[in-house]
């Protein structure tokens, strides 16, 4: 039963032929780098490398090719938005993009303008901020189109700032707007910028990102605000089904193919039907409720760090808790997985290392970066890189 | 892996060619992209034109900058775009003195000036040094912040109170912007001198309010009120709690904050709203400044400048919003509705906003009117 499990689900990812991680959370949004990766930190490693940045965030970087990509903002109201490729290998800086922010700056002092995370499909990078502009650049730093969508409806602004990550399906970035004014989301034209549909949703703070379920041309995407979950065509942003039993609005939700773990009610697992178009409930569990962080998943279990900062595994299919550990948080960045640890740094820069394959999660390595982290890492076979408002950091085994 | 998107590399080849038609000048190039406008309106033809803007010699920087002049903030931030790469590609022949003179010619727009100062600042910084102190009375903002930023970090240099004094006296008489003020008025009142931040920053302080209505289910921002269609001090209308009045209204704080819970209590789902006059010795364009945690809508003689329907996210701040606007001469009459919700978290008791009018630079407006922030 579970080989068969493990099946559908390796079955229902979409395929990358690399091991670049492509958006918030992995590129495919759940946390998992579906690999191995390293199992100790080691900052003296010959292949471990830290950079300055030349101003805040936390946005996570993604990896492409053998680059790392990742936003910054600066000046006294972050009004500068900074766009850098760095080499993967050794660090170094191979080009930086400045633009101005067109729209609102104002964020809570915790957070900033750089807070969602660039997205890729490979071939181009997209960079959205809180101010809600958006940059689409290749990868050697050309711009393809730019939009402002707070210059376009002056209204769409969170006063504590925005931290939506963008995704891109099918040719389409879908990128939530979504604040108590002005809420909305958008699909835009890769190709060009335009819009293609614009989707007026629930007005009220949400700091979730959308998330991608199934692949190819059936893939849809899910977006969840404090109403529940409504998954849409990335095409045409027409729903094909809805959840509204309410959601969180800080952790999002993680896809597993055709599953959907839902921070609704502590945890909720939705399942697509077989006609796309509605779910079953696989199960819920209110002590299964994130933090901060959104869960990740490696092979067939699931892992939460909870506002306690205890880290539960538990599985994907049942929801049945398998083991518990205390962990040092808080933490306001996600924990990422490769097939056998977990990754992740609380506020405080100390990043934890977790053996999670067994019967139990085992601290295997641990690391104090001295300086406040607050982004979800990302995860290579090799290395896991991370960011602070000054330092990025590649950390190899 | 190094893939090619053919797709993006023929949507850029074919309309335009890799190289611009040798008769073309620069400004006709950068056309399509000036003429970019919201919603993705012109962005076909910004993406056309890209190939050939972006690949412009360095010696086109300055025509560059002068675009910026005529673009709106998305077409300024194509042209950085192309200004990023072109300065990249080649930095030795960046034509520096040209740009020298764009900064120095203000004629020139605050974004292009500020942007070419960028340039600079990052290719040959002691020169950029040079020039911070000549932005002391710049129109633009972000470059007289350079200035400031100097004379705030000078001050704290001398030994002697009164050369410190005098140097923050300057900071606060020519900076423009919250912060640098703030640290300034701070340094002085540590050093025994009397601030007038009220003066200074131009907070109105005396209005007339009226309330409390209805706000429940958030209702009452949409709702009008008599108050949107007529202003009648004498007027009297039902509220909340009954027949209610307009009445005078004002504050001593320094930085202008007008506590309407000191009004009317401490109330919840709950519309006040608050009108002043500003004679103004001329017509102008103008910044309206306004600070609120709670939902407003602002009306400049009559008329609807802004709107924000958003409750309690983050702490009210100076200069939160700065809207456009324009002021007659003679007398002008601004109204405020500030909206309070139903939430009941100690951190959402606060119903308040504070205000200023200042010019394009963010200097104060003082209107003629004998009462306010004297």
């Amino acid at each position: 039963m579970k080989n068969l499990f493990l099946l559908y689900l390796l079955s229902n990812l979409p395929i990358f032929l690399h091991a670049d991680w492509l958006s918030f959370r992995g590129t495919h949004g759940n946390g998992s780098a579906e690999t191995n990766s390293i199992s100790q930190f080691n900052p003296q490693s010959k292949y471990s490398w830290k950079t300055k940045l030349p101003g805040r965030g936390l946005s996570s970087p993604i990896l492409v090719n053998d680059s790392v990509f990742i936003t910054a903002s600066s000046g006294p109201k972050q009004e500068t938005l900074h766009i850098l490729c760095f080499s993967e290998k050794k660090g170094d800086l191979l080009w930086e993009r400045r633009f101005k922010a067109t729209g609102r700056t104002i964020c809570h002092e915790k957070t900033c303008v750089a807070a969602p995370t660039i997205v890729s499909d490979g071939e181009v990078i997209v960079a959205q901020f809180s101010s809600n502009d958006i940059f689409c650049l290749d990868l050697s730093g050309d711009l393809i189109w730019l939009r402002g969508l707070t210059h376009d409806y002056p209204n769409a602004a969170n006063g504590l700032g925005m931290s939506s990550s963008p995704v891109i399906s099918n040719g389409v970035l879908v990128a939530q707007v979504e604040n108590d004014a002005d809420s909305f989301t958008v699909g835009i034209d890769l190709k060009n910028g335009l819009t293609l549909w614009k989707k007026i949703r629930p007005r009220g703070a949400n700091w979730t990102s959308p998330t991608l379920l199934g692949k190819g041309k059936l893939q849809k995407v899910s977006l969840q605000s404090m109403k529940g979950i409504s998954v849409l065509g990335p095409k045409t942003g027409n729903e094909f089904w809805n959840y509204e039993d309410g959601a969180s609005t800080i952790p999002s939700s993680t896809p597993i193919g055709q599953i959907l773990l839902v921070p609704s009610k502590g945890l909720t697992a939705l399942k697509v039907r077989p006609d796309q178009r509605s779910h079953t409930q696989l199960w819920r569990d209110n002590k299964l409720g994130p933090g901060t962080g959104s869960p990740s998943i490696s092979n067939d279990r699931f892992f939460v760090i909870n506002k306690a900062n205890v880290l539960t595994c538990a599985k994907i299919e049942t929801g049945e808790i398998l083991w518990r550990m205390r962990v040092k948080g808080p933490a306001s960045g996600s924990p990422v997985t490769s097939s056998s640890h977990l990754y992740f740094f609380n506020e405080d820069g100390l990043g934890q290392i977790i053996k999670i394959d067994g019967n139990e999660g085992k601290l295997v390595s641990s690391l104090d970066l001295e300086e406040t982290i607050l982004c979800t890492p990302a995860l290579s076979e090799k290395a896991l890189f991370v960011r602070s408002d000054n330092h990025l950091w590649k950390l190899a085994n | 892996m190094i893939k090619v998107n053919l797709i993006y590399l023929l949507a850029s080849l074919i309309p335009t060619g890799l190289v611009a038609k040798e008769n073309t000048s620069t400004i006709e190039l950068i056309q399509p992209i000036i003429n970019v406008k919201s919603k993705g309106v012109g962005n076909k033809q910004a993406i056309e034109a890209w190939p050939s803007v972006s690949q412009l010699p360095s010696s086109a920087i300055p025509e560059l900058l002068s675009a910026m002049n005529q673009a709106n903030n998305l077409g300024d931030n194509w042209i950085r775009g192309a200004l990023n790469k072109i300065c990249e590609k080649n930095p030795k022949a960046i034509p520096i003195n040209k740009i020298v003179d764009f900064i120095k010619d203000d004629s020139n727009k605050g974004e292009a000036r500020h942007m070419a100062f960028q340039i600079i600042l990052s290719h040959q910084p002691m020169k950029a040094n040079q020039l911070i102190p000549t932005f002391i009375d710049d129109p633009i903002p972000a470059l007289r912040r350079e200035a400031v930023a100097k004379i705030l970090v000078n001050a704290k240099k001398p030994e002697n109170k009164e050369d410190k004094i005098k140097l923050y006296k300057k900071a606060l008489m020519k900076g423009r912007e919250v912060d640098q003020i703030a640290e300034a008025s701070q340094a002085l009142e540590e050093n025994g001198e009397k601030v007038n931040l009220t003066r200074l920053m131009g907070f109105l302080i005396n209005w007339h309010t009226i309330g409390p209505f209805q706000n429940k289910d958030r209702n009452g921002f949409a709702k009008v009120y008599p108050p949107e269609t007529r202003i009648n001090h004498k007027e009297k209308y039902q509220g909340t709690s009954g027949s209610t009045s307009w009445t005078a209204f004002s504050t001593e704080d320094k930085l202008g904050m007008l506590d309407i819970n000191k009004q009317y209590g401490e109330l919840k789902e709950v519309v006040a709203y608050a009108e002043t006059k500003f004679i103004s010795k001329k017509e102008q364009n103008v910044h309206f400044r306004i600070g609120s945690k709670n939902a407003w809508k602002l009306w400049v003689n009559e008329k609807l400048l802004f709107a924000r329907d958003e409750y309690h996210r983050g702490k009210t701040r100076i200069d939160q919003f700065i809207i456009d606007g324009k002021l007659k001469k003679g007398e002008n009459q601004i109204l405020l509705k500030v909206c309070q919700n139903e939430q009941t978290q100690s951190w959402t008791k606060q119903w308040e906003f504070n205000f200023r009018v200042t010019d394009l630079t963010g200097a104060a407006i003082h209107p003629m009117n004998s009462t306010q922030n004297k």
